[in-house]
């Protein structure tokens, strides 16, 4: 029975969790929290035990906080044995067991995958190993630069105006140094909030003292003898002098070790169910084997059943936590991951939070506030229902519009009695760029399709 | 002591930062940094912001504060 063979697993069975992340942490905690007795195993390429990385690109580029500071709170003792600075190498399904870089293999019965995604380095391998170039993801990448920052140089330069980007510019205006920004898009945060918002981020930039460049493309960066980064070469013809190049480019997801597996992995991450169950390459949910975090890309019945991949401090901890609850019940006992995708930015002094999918929007209205005020609310519309919200310093309010979004409410929407000023009283286009374009990652993409269109759509892969 | 603030749920009440000020800091009018690795020396401040937190957004390490002061407690952060 299956009863039985549940009982057996949560007696002594074997589970291992790849990716020593905040999503792997959480989710054997739960493991251990839903009664598993049986022996587990934590995989982590890198040397550390599982620590938080948003202080990474705020508190301690700002030298208020060391990267290597930034181990995360346990909830529970999870008894288990680490495999750390090892990366795993393949996946042999079948045989239920991983293959680890240094030749180990590791059985299972049940396996969490949480590999999350990488930094995008910089193209040019030549050009990213220059002295003084950058990116930011591990805390050693934090470390780094934020040394390097102590350190006072002339100019910096962040390619890239997403999230994390306008975060290393903002710490780097408060700390007083030079910084340029180049963007490929018309605006920061344009891919993840849309034209009307990063027209607001670039006001913000620009009154900080940021040399903000939008609409360029770095075409090179140049090295000095001694093999140090010393300019940057602009699509637009012209040159920057800098000494520090941050390269804030998004993110891969870290799913080549499992090329051949026959799982369903690939650039876009690992697709699953809503009960985080992992498919193969048929389109065949697998039983024994689960994803969280930023690798996983799951269905939405919010979102028209879209796959959505998020890049999300919450969603890792709350798909980590059903992935880890589904590992161990029957099948009816199962629930799925339906969070409401939310994320939070700090930069240049202004509180930046957002949930659903604004970037499925394509109306704005400011709802409460004003955008001259850097304090507002923006509510998306997409087929005249509320998407997605994103706050400036507001952030009270986005747990209504979490609710207006669960609700399916219509937009726009229709309470004129609350805060709205003149600008706010009618929905604005939103003006994402076409995503045929490449511009910088939002940090939900959506993939697969809404089977209520019955028709495949081709979306350009690579961000 | 290792502590970790859900920024999602954080809404700048502000109660930690007036509590342990050595740990917690407003950045901006709704922005919160915290040392994540804070001073044993504060556990007991840290206890008063992980209990008055409106939005109850602390997690505090639980194998460091079942060592403390009994009454002190740690703080869950989870949507559950």
């Amino acid at each position: 029975m299956a009863d039985a063979a549940l009982d057996r697993l949560k007696a002594d069975g074997r589970i291992v969790v790849v990716g020593a992340s905040l999503a792997g942490l959480r989710g054997a905690e739960t493991l251990r929290d839903k009664g598993f007795k049986g022996s587990l195993t934590m995989i982590g390429d890198e040397p550390y035990e599982p620590y938080d990385r948003p202080p990474l690109s705020k508190q301690a580029l700002l030298g208020k906080g060391a990267a290597e500071r930034t181990a995360l709170p346990r909830r529970r003792e999870i008894d288990a044995q680490w495999r750390l600075g090892v990366a795993a190498s393949g996946l042999d399904m079948a045989a239920r067991r991983v293959k680890l870089a240094d030749g180990d293999e590791v059985p299972y019965d049940r396996l969490l995958i949480a590999t999350g995604v990488r930094a995008r380095p910089w193209p040019n391998p030549a050009e990213a190993e220059l002295d003084g170039v950058f990116v930011l993801r591990t805390r050693d990448d934090g470390a780094a630069l934020a040394r390097r920052l102590d350190a006072g140089p002339r100019r910096v330069l962040v390619i890239g105006a997403g999230f994390t980007g306008s975060e290393i510019a903002s710490a780097c205006r408060e700390r007083g140094l030079e910084v340029t920004v180049a963007e490929r898009g018309d605006a920061p945060l344009v891919g993840a909030l849309g034209g009307v918002v990063g027209a607001v981020a670039a006001e913000m930039q620009r009154e900080n003292g940021v040399d903000l460049r939008t609409g360029v493309m770095v075409t090179g960066l140049e090295g000095d003898t001694t093999g140090r980064v010393r300019a940057a070469h602009f699509s637009d013809g012209t040159s920057l002098e800098c000494d520090v190049v941050v390269v804030s480019l998004g993110a891969q997801r870290n799913t080549e070790w499992l090329t051949g597996s026959g799982l369903g992995a690939g650039p876009r991450g690992i697709a699953c169910d809503a009960g985080c169950r992992a498919f193969d390459i048929r389109g065949i949910v697998t039983d024994d084997i689960f994803v969280a975090g930023d690798v996983a890309r799951s269905p939405h019945p919010l979102f028209g059943y879209q796959f959505l991949s998020l890049e999300h401090w919450g969603n890792a901890v709350s798909q980590a936590e059903t992935a880890a609850h589904n590992m161990l019940s029957e099948s009816t006992e199962r629930r799925p991951h339906i969070w409401v995708p939310a994320f939070w930015s700090t930069q240049f002094g202004v509180n930046i939070k957002s949930v659903g999918v604004p970037s499925m929007g394509t109306e704005i209205m400011i709802a409460q506030g004003s955008r001259a005020e850097r304090r507002f609310t923006g509510v998306y519309g997409y087929q005249g229902r509320v998407i997605g919200a994103v706050t400036f310093d507001n952030s009270r309010w986005l747990q209504f519009y979490e609710q207006q979004i669960e609700a399916t409410a219509p937009f726009p929407p229709p309470f004129p009695t609350v805060d709205r000023r003149p600008e706010g009283q009618k929905p604005l286009p939103a003006d994402f760029p076409d995503p045929s374009v490449p511009t910088h990652g939002p940090t939900i993409t959506l993939s697969g399709y809404s089977p209520a269109d019955r028709r495949m759509t081709f979306t350009p892969a690579g961000h | 002591m290792r502590l970790v603030v859900d920024l999602n749920r954080c809404q700048g009440y502000a109660q930690c930062a007036f509590l342990a000020p050595d740990v917690f800091a407003m950045h901006g009018d709704e922005g919160l940094l915290y040392d994540p690795q804070a001073e044993d020396a504060y556990r007991e401040r840290v206890a008063q912001a992980v209990a008055a937190c409106p939005v109850q957004a602390i997690l505090v390490d639980e194998l460091d504060m079942a060592a403390a002061a009994p009454g002190a407690g740690g703080g869950e952060a989870s949507d559950g």
